[in-house]
């Protein structure tokens, strides 16, 4: 039986965040007895550049190592990126797209070209708003688990205590524990 | 972007022959952020352009006086020292 | 079975966190990607307390095996980590640390050599140092890493081989890919590596020896040969140790992995990450009535050839899939040694040589599912290039 794997692609630039949101998502999904994978992909390897993380899920071992060409699931956590990288390049028919931005879906999908399932989330706003810095991946991923659970939000607020806490302390956890439960929330599509 | 060549049609070595062919690669993707010039206040003092890592400051006569003129939008990777070098205030980074 | 703790982890921390469990008394390191990870996350170890390891930073890779190589002329159990170039500018070294016959381990993230330059995974950087008398190991996926590093050392501790041992992980693909590893618990890994048993190798001011002398023609050859004896004594004492191990993780090791050659009809010869995205294809192809197989190699060094071509000879056609361009030499280098193997035992099985994904260049399960259908319809090309624009 060919297996079934559960593929998603990041787009972010360098220092935003989205290798860390991929590695979150798998790690989750990990810690819910799932089989993952989680790596990135440079450009030129610095703060700013456009670049692409990936994550594969499945109930099985994994077993292949080559690039994810055709995901189900695209995250865009810079709407920057929108004409300057094809977002939605290989996805699969049913595939969906996520974008961090103010905009409704429609006007994204516009933009796009992109008739396909759309969400938008302001993640950048609630990032600001919540943890006072533009960091948007954790919003996003909240908003991801409310049109795809992959996993249990909860097993993803779970991961973020885990590894926030012992790096940024229990006062950044709480904020970020708030991004991912607004973007849950108040994502729209 | 130019489709790929094959291994019959690149140059020996890995070698670029084209001279300054770099200006065909358009980094100013790379920038989240990039610097707007106020152009009144700049005095032409030119350490943004002594600073700018890209020479992505472009200058020339404004009433016969020596300025910054503009930015090369194209390439400027948002790195913000000629922002953080200005003493004068006639960038910021948008 | 011992219990296991499931961590994410890259190959790179997987490495690292083997060398944590070791506990080595010194680790020399110099950066390099896609290694970097390895001695960083180690570094993170030492400063936090977590091991008793010496720590040496050292100016570049050629010191950092000296380093490596004194630490253990004077008794210690030391442990590295380097890539391509770094791999290239110690290359001097590491052939002494195998002549000097001194047991380390030392944690390869394959990368193309220059020129030009490029960071990514391919296999040319191993592949220079094959012939300099380490025993070669590889891992397909973090899991693996984890598990030979471990076993490296006590392989290249053991009395009757004391040769160094290099275990390699593709770079980035393996090195930077987080997966699901299993790890031990500290104690069962202290356990199985216990403690470095000291025999001359050792600062000792009551008995005296002299390290690393001028051997001219009357001698030279004897101590190569005694080297390349114990390479072939490790044949013997590896899967020794690995059936020990075995009895800790519950897992089959071995010269090679064969995936569903029984019945095959033909199959691929490949090593690494690449195996792991070949045994996909093969179960696809299966799917549709295709007798596909594989067969992935984990050492080539010592060369197993015996394990190799028995398990060749079951099918009329193969592909060997190399991931480095020996320049000017008829095939790659995994194919050269194979054919040359099957050719000394009658072999029949018809070989081909496929050159691979050098400097990170992707290899898909399209591309695999080529070169099979190449295999099954006979296709005659000797030296085949896949995923290159011609």
């Amino acid at each position: 039986m060919t297996q079934k794997i559960f593929e998603v692609r990041f787009h972010g630039r360098g220092g935003q965040g989205a290798k860390t949101a991929s590695q979150f998502l798998a790690e989750a999904a990990l810690d819910e007895g799932k089989y993952i994978q989680a790596f990135p992909e440079y450009g030129p390897e610095r703060t700013g550049a456009p670049m692409r993380a990936f994550v594969r899920i499945s109930d099985e071992p994994i077993r292949i190592h080559s690039g994810v060409e055709h995901p189900d699931l695209v995250l865009v956590i810079d709407p920057s990126l929108i004409g300057i990288v094809d977002v939605t390049e290989g996805l699969t028919d049913a595939g969906i797209v996520m974008v961090n931005s103010p905009k409704s879906p429609q006007e994204i999908g516009a933009q796009l070209k992109f008739t396909g399932k759309l969400y938008t989330i302001d993640a950048t706003t609630i990032a600001l708003q919540e943890l006072g810095k533009n960091i948007p991946n954790t919003c996003v991923l909240g908003a991801l688990l409310k049109v795809l659970p992959i996993v249990k939000i909860d097993a993803m607020k779970k991961q973020m205590e885990h590894k926030f806490g012992k790096k940024f302390g229990e006062a950044m956890v709480q904020k970020n524990l708030k991004a991912i439960q607004r973007g849950f929330d108040e994502v729209k599509g | 972007m130019s489709p790929l060549k094959t291994a019959r049609e690149i140059p020996i070595g890995g070698m670029i022959v084209e001279p300054g062919n770099s200006l065909n690669y358009h980094t100013g993707s790379w920038a989240s952020k990039q610097p707007r010039l106020d152009i009144a206040k700049c005095t032409g003092c030119a350490f943004c352009m002594n600073y700018c890592p890209d020479d992505c400051i472009k200058s020339g006569q404004v009433d016969g006086q020596f300025r910054a003129t503009g930015i090369k939008y194209e390439y400027c990777k948002g790195c913000g020292v000629c922002v953080a070098v200005c003493k004068f205030d006639a960038l910021k980074m948008e | 079975m011992s219990d296991t703790t499931k961590k994410a982890f890259t190959g790179a921390d997987a490495a690292s966190w083997a060398m944590k469990q070791i506990n080595p008394d010194v680790v020399a390191a110099y950066p390099m990607t896609p290694q970097t990870a390895i001695v960083q996350n180690f570094a993170r170890y030492v400063a936090d307390g977590l091991v008793d390891t010496e720590y040496v930073t050292a100016e570049s890779e050629h010191s950092v095996m000296s380093a490596t190589i004194g630490a253990v002329a004077a008794g210690g159990r030391a442990m590295t980590a380097t890539s391509s170039a770094g791999l290239a500018l110690m290359a001097e070294m590491v052939g002494v640390a195998s002549g000097l016959r001194l047991p380390m381990v030392m944690a390869v993230a394959n990368r193309a050599l220059s020129a030009p330059i490029n960071i990514h995974g391919d296999h040319s950087d191993v592949y220079l140092v094959k012939d300099l008398g380490w025993i070669q190991v590889f891992s397909e996926d973090p899991q693996e890493v984890y598990e030979n590093m471990i076993m490296a050392v006590r392989i290249s501790e053991h009395p009757d081989i004391q040769l160094p041992v290099e275990v390699n992980q593709d770079g980035f693909i393996t090195s930077h890919a987080v997966e699901r590893v299993d790890v031990l618990e500290d104690a069962t890994v202290q356990e199985f590596v216990g403690q470095k048993k000291l025999d001359k190798y050792l600062l000792d001011l009551e008995h005296p020896v002299t390290i690393g002398p001028l051997e001219l023609q009357d001698y030279y050859f004897e101590t190569q040969k005694q080297r390349n004896d114990a390479m072939f004594k490790a044949m013997e004492v590896i899967p020794q140790i690995e059936a020990e191990f075995s009895k800790i993780t519950g897992k089959i090791y071995g010269w090679l992995e064969e995936y569903r050659m029984d019945d095959a009809e033909v199959a691929i010869v490949v090593m690494s990450s690449t195996a792991g995205t070949a045994k996909g294809v093969v179960d696809a192809m299966r799917e549709q009535g295709k007798k596909v197989g594989l067969i992935k190699p984990r050492y080539i060094r010592p060369f197993p050839a015996d394990a190799l071509v028995a398990s060749l000879k079951k099918v009329k056609r193969a592909a060997v899939m190399d991931r480095a361009i020996s320049f000017g030499a008829e095939g790659g280098a995994l194919f050269n040694e194979l054919s040359s193997a099957m050719y000394q035992r009658d072999g029949q099985t018809h070989m081909q040589s496929i050159l691979f994904g050098l400097g990170g260049r992707d290899i898909t399960p399209a591309d695999i599912e080529g070169i099979f259908q190449g295999l099954l319809d006979g296709d005659e090309q000797l030296i085949k290039y896949v995923g290159v624009r011609e």
